[in-house]
Parts: structure tokens; sequence; C-alpha cells
């Protein structure tokens, strides 16, 4: 494991991977790995804090559980890419399979994001969303970037 | 890996005998040295890859192979129309990204006085990196045409030059693009991208050609010794990550209730022939078709920049070839001539002498086949040997190929030491992120070298020249 930000029961990592990067969020609810998760995902970007100026909604449905998650990451990475935004804090409301999600952010400043690398999208590679034997939830896949 | 885990077919070959659901053998082309380095997930995702219905011969990997998602980076895989698959996974996510090399007409001695300038100018004029937008933005109709015509639609709008058609794969115009098949979010993602350089392994690179294998293909390419190069490296961005994400969702929904059975969601995929192998080769091909004009725009713009610096300068194209790809093409298997759909992620199409495909002014040396080097290190261009075909589809690698990982290469160099680093060797490097210079570090990618050696010595491809970098443009 490399960067992670406070991720012994609550937080997120990034994982070894040859090519791109792995991003794993841990929480107490599938919720809370997900919005996790999404932090990590910025720091693929950017290691610099970003403003929760803006808001942007996003909505997901899937069929399962792994491929939602997935859908969420893909769709920041959407809102990420068309808006030219980074985004620093993640808000989920889940009803079953369907997700809906605020972001706050702010617009890219290169000088001071220094962005290091786009995410291209989430992958199911290493995709794994479970409940460990103490009931905390992580959630995990590589990004291409 | 270990090779003792392999049979060992000849010092560049490798295979894996089918076992469990593997449908036929895994073949990696590789000298002892590079297989050992290669990560297991190599040859477990060839493996997985060998699984699935209507593959033909064997699922192939490249010298630069590495741990990709679904299909390894640098694999190679055919499939029969009839009861075959294709997968987005088999394409991956930045569809047709590839390299196009550019011949300057100048040499060394005319680009060093002027290096600075020239990569100034170069660094405003590209939008490279994340947050950058292109100059260029485009409505409905206009997307669509470009999804339709390629590199034909730029040269048409004044972004690129008729000439340079010939010397791209398909003519610049990938027939069978449907844009109607991609979806309003993947246009809405690159109405202001095109003419974008991205980030990550993306790069323009000006190069002066250092050393020559090949005198005949070298003449026939146009290089010569000191002769300097312009080499850009990217492909369909957002329009294509987002055709990618989408399908892969798709696909792995839809794979289980095709009955198709797969040893890892990543695999997914879906018949070549239903309603969503069908919808997704019309989407690809349109992402292939946004990726050629993309490189042609991005061209226009360096010829823009060296007719600034340099009036005389020629600026004629060498080529333009992609390397992530699934294209329905015509091989001969066991003896007989057949039509298959042959996937390339991370891999090079490699052309041999006399293969009609290739443009009339090689065809007696073979198809350029472009290796991207890594900032600081070579770059190649090889020569298409006839001889691929049987062994690898007609294919090569395409790279140096990740030895390392971006955090293990943050962990050993900051961008700041390798920009200086490579300024003493007279390398200058522009980039808007440092930490993104430091992932892209050249010690964190394999020896270029030994890939390239590893693809002549095993027939797929042989060396014509190699290029050191004067100038690179990281996004």
């Amino acid at each position: 494991m490399n960067a992670t930000g406070q991720i012994s029961v609550y937080g997120w990592e990034h994982f070894h991977h040859d090519a791109d990067i792995g991003v794993c969020g841990r929480g107490r609810s599938v919720v809370e790995a997900f919005e996790q998760a999404a932090l990590g995902l910025t720091r693929i970007v950017t290691d610099s804090p970003v403003a929760a100026d803006s808001q942007v909604e996003v909505e997901c449905r899937q069929n399962d559980l792994e491929l939602l998650f997935v859908d969420w990451l893909d769709a920041i990475i959407y809102e990420m890419a068309t808006r030219k935004m980074l985004f620093g804090c993640f808000a989920i409301h889940m009803e079953g399979l369907a997700l809906r999600g605020s972001l706050w952010g702010e617009p890219v400043d290169v000088a001071r994001h220094a962005p290091a690398c786009e995410p291209k999208g989430a992958t199911l590679t290493e995709l794994e969303v479970a409940r460990d034997d103490n009931g905390l939830w992580s959630a995990r896949c590589v990004i291409d970037v | 890996m270990d090779p003792a885990n392999f049979t060992e077919l000849d010092p560049v070959r490798w295979r894996i005998e089918p076992t469990g659901a593997m449908r036929v053998p895994a073949i990696i082309f590789a000298d002892e040295q590079l297989i050992t380095e290669m990560d297991d997930k190599v040859g477990q995702q060839a493996c997985n890859v060998a699984t699935l219905p209507g593959i033909v011969s064997a699922s192939i990997a490249m010298p630069d192979a590495h741990w990709g998602y679904g299909f390894p980076i640098g694999g190679v895989a055919a499939f029969d129309p009839e009861g075959g698959v294709v997968s987005a996974g088999g394409v991956g996510f930045d569809i047709s990204c590839g390299v196009r090399t550019m011949l300057t007409g100048l040499s060394v001695e005319d680009i060093l006085p002027r290096q600075e300038a020239v990569a100034e100018s170069l660094f405003r004029q590209i939008p490279a990196g994340v947050g950058s937008r292109g100059k260029i933005a485009l409505e409905d109709a206009e997307i669509d045409a470009m999804l339709t015509d390629g590199a034909r639609w730029a040269v048409e709008h004044g972004w690129g030059e008729e000439r340079d058609l010939e010397r791209i794969e398909e003519g610049g115009r990938m027939e069978g693009a449907r844009p109607d098949f991609v979806s309003d979010r993947a246009k809405d993602r690159q109405r202001r991208e095109m003419g974008t350089l991205g980030s990550g392994n993306h790069y323009l690179e000006v190069q002066a050609v250092a050393e020559i294998f090949d005198e005949e293909a070298a003449a026939a390419y146009g290089l010569r010794l000191d002769g300097v190069v312009v080499t850009i490296h990217c492909g369909s961005r957002g329009l294509g990550h987002q055709i990618g994400s989408e399908f892969l969702k798709e696909m792995a929904n839809a794979a289980p209730v095709a009955g198709i059975i797969l040893p890892d969601r990543e695999l997914a995929c879906a018949p070549i022939k239903s309603e969503l192998g069908e919808r997704y080769l019309g989407a690809m091909r349109a992402g292939i078709n946004c990726a050629l004009a993309n490189r042609e725009i991005l061209g226009h713009y360096s010829r823009q920049v060296f007719g600034d610096y340099f009036p005389e300068a020629t600026f004629e194209l060498l080529f333009d070839v992609s390397h992530n790809t699934c294209k329905l093409e015509s091989h001969v298997v066991g003896g007989v001539r057949r039509e298959l759909f042959v996937h390339r992620k991370g891999a090079t199409r490699s052309l041999g002498a006399g293969h009609p495909v290739v443009p009339q002014a090689f065809r007696t040396v073979g198809q350029p086949v472009l290796i991207g080097g890594s900032m600081g290190t070579s770059s190649y261009v090889l020569a298409g040997e006839s001889t691929s075909e049987e062994k690898a589809f007609s294919s090569a690698c395409h790279g140096a190929g990740r030895a390392m990982s971006r955090h293990a290469a943050l962990k050993l160099w900051s961008g700041r030491q390798i920009v200086d680093d490579l300024a003493a060797r007279g390398i200058l490097v522009c980039s808007p992120s440092s930490r993104g210079v430091a992932e892209e570090a050249p010690g964190a990618y394999k020896d270029v070298e030994a890939v390239v050696l590893a693809a002549e010595r095993a027939g797929l491809a042989r060396r014509v020249a190699r290029m050191r970098p004067i100038i690179c443009i990281k996004g």
C-alpha cells in the first residue's frame, strides 16, 4: 500500500498496479466506503487541497453492488472531465442499487493543484465491495490512468 | 514470472499449455530476462484470455507485456466471427491510442540553437494535462462527422494535409464507424478535447535519429542520421474512455446472459454476432476515428510551431499507427485464410513487405512500427516482418512497458530531479505536473532496447532506426 488517508478503519488508500493505480475506500457502511474511495480517486490526480466551492449531483443505477461502485467512480470521472473540476467532498444517498451522490469541488487550477494524471475510467480489475468480520466495508478497484 | 513454468519453444518464445478452461495455449514473446521480470499477472491474464469463446490459435503477449485489466497490456488475441467474442477490455479505455512520427526535414544542428524556444512554443500550443481545453469546440453534427471520417474530417477542416492520409492506418478513416452507437455522454466528454494530448504516458517528443540499423528501410521511411522527427503518443481522449467505461459495464452484465463463462469479470465481452457486440464495434470504430482525427490535429499544431521557426521544414508524415484496437483482418491460420477479429491491446499491427495494406511507399520494406520510449530513453522505428503473421497475427510490441508502479516511481524520484537530470543530458522536458513527471520517470519503464531486440529476434518486426529525445512535452 502507498498513499493513504486514515486507513485503519475508515479512509482511503491506493494499492499497487503496474501501469495504473488501485483505489480502496473503507468505512462503517457501503456509503462511507464509496465516499472514501472517491477521495482516493481525487488523490490520484492531486495532493493539494480541493475547495468545496460548487456542488454537482450524479445518479447511478446498476444490477449489483460492485458494478454500482464502478459506476459511481465513473460518474465522478465524467464530471471531472467535462467540467474540468476536481472534487474534495462527497455525500451519497443509496436506496437498494440506486445511488444519488453530491460532489463538492472547484475548477482545476493547474498551478495550485499540479494535476499528475487523468483518470480514464474505473476498471473491473481487483474489483471488490465487501464487509469484513468486524462489520467494516471496503470498496476497491483499479483506475485506468 | 518463473521461466520454469513455461515450455521454451525458442529463446524468445514461451508457451503455457492449455489447462482447465483454456481453449488454446498462451504464447509469450520475450527473452529470459524479460519474462523473468514480468509480473505473474501477465501469465494469468494471458491464460484467462485463452478461455474466451472463439479464440483462434493462441492468446499472445508481446515482449513489453505488463499487468493490464482483463487482457494484459501487450496482449493480442484473434476471434472467429462465428462463435467468437469482442471485448471492451481487450481494446482498452484509450481506444486507438497510438503513435505518429513526422519527418521535419531538419537536422539536429538546425534545432539546437532554438531548442528552448521551440520547447516553450510547443508547450504553449499543445494543450496537455488535466484541466486543459482544446481550441476546437464541436457541435453535435460536427462530432458525428468527425466520428465518421476521422483524420479525413480534420484535413477537410484545415487541421492537416491531404498528403498525410495515405500515411495513416485505414487511410485516416475507419470504415464501419457508427456515431449513433456512441452515447451523448461520450460525445459531451469530447466537445472540447479535440487536439489535446492528455496526460499519463502520453507525450509529444522532438527526437533526433541516433542510429540506423536498416539502410534500405530507413531510406524508404525518409529517416537519416541526425535527422529530426516529431513523435506524438495519444489516443481518443475522453470519448474513447467513456465508450470503454460504458461498454465494459454493459458487457459485464450481458456476458452471463449470453452464456459466456468468464474466469474474471474484467474479461467482459459479447458475442461478435450479437446486438451488443455489433453496437460496441460500431462505437469502437468511431473511437478509432476520434483518435486518428486527434493525432492529425496535434500534428497540424506541431507543423505550425515548426513553421514559425523553420519555414524550410518539410514536415512529412512518416506514419500513424494505433496500438489499442479490434479490427477485422484476413490471416492465414493453419494454411487456411480466415477473416478474424484481432484484438491488440498495447500491441502494434506489423505488416510485412508486400502486404497489400501497406502504403505503396513502404511496400518493399514493410509497414513502419513505431515504438515509444520514456522521456529519457530511445524510441524506435521498426519495420513489420511477414513472419509476424504466422507468429502473432501480424503484431509487434508497442513501447517499453512499465516495470514499476506509479507510487513506486514517486518514492524513488522527484519531478524536479528528473527534469534537471534530463536537461543535463540535453533533453528539455515541459510538463504542468512535477508529480506527473516523477510517475513517468524513465527508470519506471522496462529497457526498451531489450523489448525491441526480443521482437526482432522473434521475427515480429526488425529495427530500422533509433531516436533519442531532444524535447519532451508531457501532459
